[in-house]
């Protein structure tokens, strides 16, 4: 009755379109990084240069994937730390 | 010189043959010369959209080959003539067998005689689609409000960025306004928020479209269809007119009606 009346005055119950839009934009996430290959990898290039201006990193072993959950795409970077530098300049 | 247009869309079953020939029939409408092209090889149907299908003697193919003249393959208009010609597809051959290099020195051919070329491009992004986009200048996307075809023709940007094609546009097809004022499609904003591409032109949902389609005269000639007035605006845009885009929504009291029903 209460919907009833909300839509009486232009309200009215949320739609599907909401969901539609939202697991589109994670899954472009997704096939916009994968169709552009060099995206992750010149990600990693810089990833390295910043992070060895702080540390000493095991750079074969650095991993950056995107994790996907169920409302959200993460960014996940696995980046072994060999040494950490005790001053920076 | 004219310009050459490639309509394509990833998805299937979207639209591109429809806006191809009414798109084609709209221009020439205007005074434009069009030549159509049906890229879409072992899957013809850009004739039949138009009516033309009985007048077929020669296909792309044998243009491509050399097998005829240029001018025999081109079926003219039943109503515009020599201003909307068709080159269709061939029906009967594998699709990988179009070379590109002859296909891009046939539209170069085309786009000295004519205004517009409009190349039809099959679904998907295989060799079809690739020989489709190779001679354009332009490329159109036709897209639904819907996850599938919009995630489609985000891939389609990214492709058609890769082979030097950078600033196409998308026609949203098939917009249904009841179900967007009840939240359940997306509308206009919605694409344009994700493609973040600029919308040329939207066609709504319409079933005049498939009574044009079964008797073979593009919607685009039928005065009382919202979905013919809808690709006249999109035709006069793409001759550089500004045209706001229809306002969809009912206003009447049987919407209302309708709206608080629902």
């Amino acid at each position: 009755m209460f919907e009833f009346i909300g839509k009486l005055f232009g309200g009215g119950s949320e739609g599907s379109k909401k969901q539609a839009k939202e697991r589109l934009r994670l899954v472009l996430v997704h096939d916009r990084a994968s169709l552009s290959p060099g995206l992750v990898e010149d990600l990693k290039e810089e990833l390295i240069q910043v992070i060895s201006k702080y540390m000493e990193i095991d750079e074969d072993g650095l991993e950056v994937n995107f994790d996907e959950s169920d409302d959200s795409v993460a960014l996940i970077a696995n980046i072994p730390v060999k040494t950490v530098k005790r001053n920076v300049n | 010189m004219g310009k050459v247009m490639v309509i394509t869309s990833g998805k299937g079953g979207v639209g591109k043959t429809t806006t191809t020939a009414n798109l084609g029939t709209g221009l020439a409408a205007l005074g434009q010369k069009v030549c159509l092209v049906d890229t879409d090889i072992g899957l013809r149907n850009l004739d039949v959209v138009l009516g033309l299908e009985n007048r077929i003697v020669y296909d792309l193919l044998d243009v491509l080959e050399g097998r005829c003249e240029l001018r025999k393959a081109l079926i003219r208009d039943k109503q515009y003539g020599e201003r909307l010609v068709l080159i269709p597809a061939a029906q009967t051959r594998e699709k990988d067998e179009v070379d590109p290099d002859q296909m891009l020195e046939l539209v170069e051919q085309l786009k000295e005689e004519y205004d517009f070329v409009i190349l039809d491009s099959p679904a998907g992004i295989e060799h079809g689609f690739k020989n489709a986009i190779s001679g354009a200048d332009m490329a159109i996307l036709i897209t639904t409000p819907e996850v599938s075809a919009v995630r489609d023709a985000d891939r389609v940007v990214g492709l058609l960025e890769s082979a030097g094609l950078h600033d196409p546009q998308v026609i949203i097809n098939r917009l249904r306004p009841d179900m967007v004022r009840k939240g359940d499609m997306m509308d206009i904003s919605d694409v344009d928020d994700i493609l973040r591409i600029p919308i040329l032109g939207v066609v709504p949902d319409d079933e005049h479209i498939i009574v044009s389609t079964n008797r073979g005269e593009p919607v685009v000639n039928d005065k009382k269809s919202k979905a013919g007035q809808a690709y006249r605006n999109i035709a006069r845009r793409l001759l550089g007119e500004e045209i706001p885009f229809m306002d969809l929504q009912e206003r009447n009291l049987m919407g209302w009606f309708r709206k608080v029903l629902s």
